[in-house]
């Protein structure tokens, strides 16, 4: 398995599979941290997939015999990836997101409709026929970086950035879907809320979503949205 | 029972920080400090990892309801128990209704206070560190209110042999030691800085001359500065071709240089993840001097290498043990005093 490795300060070191959007790319990335969850090295302190890479951080005290300790991992990690082939990727995941589209939940569905010449029923439509990869989590605790969008709904960030965005909204910025998990400031276009937590800090993993899954959007009523806030679904 | 008399500008219980969630977008978080927080914990006999409290620029007043062994390190400032000036880098042992005033920094810009038996706190996601944005982690997920009460673990044996020593030490309002700890192993506080960087990972999407003026202006810490970044400002960075980035790992110390040229070096509550450029990384050995620096002061940057910059690391290591033999043989000896 090829891939470049490069230092991320005196504590971590980047892998690099390439370009992004590729299956291969992200089988390689795949390789990479099942292959760190299952050994464990003494050595691993975290890791942080993205869309082309894999940021391994790492302990330097453990290499106190030698006398550089990023030479010493760099063979460490040629050692266990080197060698590889990347594995196949099965079965995806998928995970269905209910979401409130419009309304208070969705302040801008008017705006990307207008901007894309649709009705607002059409805007939903196409949001939720889309099947979209979660490449990466990142930016806010469960926050999934989302392709698949279709190009018909794309919208630009807003000009004036909220300063407060609730949390579980579902937003359009540019060519990108994505949810907030937790209330952040941000200049995504808001379509609608999803009554989901995406982010469970007493469960383990802490995040309903994973680097791999699939996703898919359905819409609700607020009385279901109602419901699912009250548990009863 | 510690009771908030008077909050600070930002009060939170923090630790090493929360590892192994990042990549569940889940920030680090921890002190800003950490070396001036393993130290604390080491003159209470913690384990140097145990939650303390980190105060910002303007710390707050504390009731200590009982007798109680701490230990106050980080950035010059003006501590009182009982109107009495009491210093820093040393076990203190206060007397029961005690008042701590941390004061405000005289220089650097924070101070961490470490109880002996650490605060009685749950732990969210393996850490009592607080991350003030999702709300969650250390004292109830926020900064302390006036009025909060905050219990802390019973000491383990360390401490007791520590406490019991002190007591031959009684001054006026307060008991401590004669010795308080070398001043080469506290961060280095003052107004202007001179940091160490390794060169970042896009650093050649620069223009030379933008990267010349990294290495060679000052930097102003600018007032929008907090701990989950340092604005600054000075020369202004431009990239040679614009140039869009997917989204990779950033880190304590990344120095990311956003469309409008001017640098935010990424600390404690930062992002997992981030899609600016990065020009430089502050190398780890400097981040608690980093973490002192207060909007104002002034900023220089100095390249050396990775093989440097991981020799340095491995000397803080050195001294922090030789540290904490050295306050266990005192110890065991029977003179911590």
């Amino acid at each position: 398995m090829k891939f470049i490795i490069s230092p991320l300060g005196d504590q971590a070191v980047h892998l690099e599979f390439g370009g992004p959007f590729h299956e291969e790319t992200e089988k390689k990335i795949r390789t990479v941290t099942t292959v760190l969850d299952d050994k464990r090295p003494v050595w691993l302190v975290e890791y942080i997939p993205s869309y082309t890479s894999v940021t391994i951080f790492y302990d330097v005290h453990c290499f106190a015999k030698e006398e550089f300790p990023y030479e010493a991992v760099r063979l460490e990690v040629e050692k266990l990836f080197d060698h590889l082939e990347p594995i196949v990727i099965s079965e995806r995941r998928t995970v269905r997101i209910p979401v409130l589209y419009g309304g208070e939940q969705g302040p801008d569905l008017q705006e990307v409709a207008e901007l894309n010449g649709l009705t607002l029923d059409e805007v939903i439509g196409i949001h939720t026929s889309g099947v979209y990869t979660v490449q990466m989590i990142g930016f806010a605790p469960g926050f999934p970086f989302l392709v698949g969008m279709s190009p018909r709904i794309t919208a630009p960030r807003r000009s004036d950035p909220r300063l407060r965005i609730p949390p579980r909204s579902v937003g359009i910025a540019g060519g990108q879907t994505g949810i907030y998990p937790i209330e952040t400031p941000g200049g995504w276009q808001l379509i609608g809320q999803t009554p989901i937590e995406l982010f469970l800090p007493n469960e383990t993993p802490p995040s309903l979503l994973r680097a791999g899954d699939q996703l898919e959007f359905f819409p609700i009523t607020k009385e279901q949205y109602d419901a699912y806030r009250e548990g009863d679904v | 029972m510690i009771r908030v008399v008077k909050s600070g500008l930002s009060d939170t219980v923090q630790d090493s920080g929360r590892i192994g969630y990042q990549q569940f977008g889940v920030i680090q978080s921890g002190t800003m400090d950490s070396i001036s927080r393993r130290i604390a914990n080491l003159l209470v006999g913690n384990e140097e990892g145990a939650a303390i409290l980190e105060t910002t620029l303007i710390g707050p007043k504390l009731l200590f309801e009982e007798e109680m062994l701490l230990a106050l390190c980080g950035g010059e400032f003006t501590p009182e128990i009982d109107g009495v000036p009491v210093p820093m880098w040393k076990p203190i042992v206060v007397k029961e209704n005690s008042l701590l005033t941390i004061g405000t920094a005289t220089r650097g810009s924070r101070l961490v206070m470490a109880v002996a038996g650490g605060f009685d706190l749950p732990r969210v996601l393996g850490s009592y560190s607080t991350y003030l944005k999702a709300g969650f982690g250390g004292f109830n997920g926020r900064s302390l209110l006036k009025g909060d009460l905050l219990s802390v673990n019973k000491p383990n044996e360390k401490s007791k042999m520590m406490y019991k020593q002190l007591m031959d030490c009684k001054t006026t309002s307060y008991w401590t030691t004669r010795w308080s700890v070398a001043k080469q192993l506290r961060p280095f506080v003052r107004e202007s800085y001179t940091i160490r960087v390794l060169p970042g990972r896009q650093k050649n999407l620069f223009t030379e001359q933008s990267q010349r003026n990294f290495l060679s202006s000052s930097f102003t810490m600018g007032s929008q500065s907090d701990r989950m970044g340092y604005r600054l400002h000075g020369p202004q960075l431009q990239l040679s071709e614009p140039n869009e980035l997917l989204s990779e790992a950033v880190t304590f110390g990344t120095v990311q240089v956003p469309s409008n040229g001017q640098p935010i070096v990424l600390m404690a509550d930062r992002q997992t993840t981030g899609g600016y450029p990065k020009i430089a990384q502050v190398i780890s050995a400097d981040l608690p001097v980093l973490a002192q620096a207060k909007p104002g002061d002034s900023l220089r940057f100095e390249e050396v290498s990775l093989y440097t910059a991981q020799q340095l690391l491995r000397q803080i290591e050195r001294s922090i043990l030789e540290l904490r033999i050295g306050i266990g043989l005192k110890l065991y000896e029977g003179g911590i005093q």
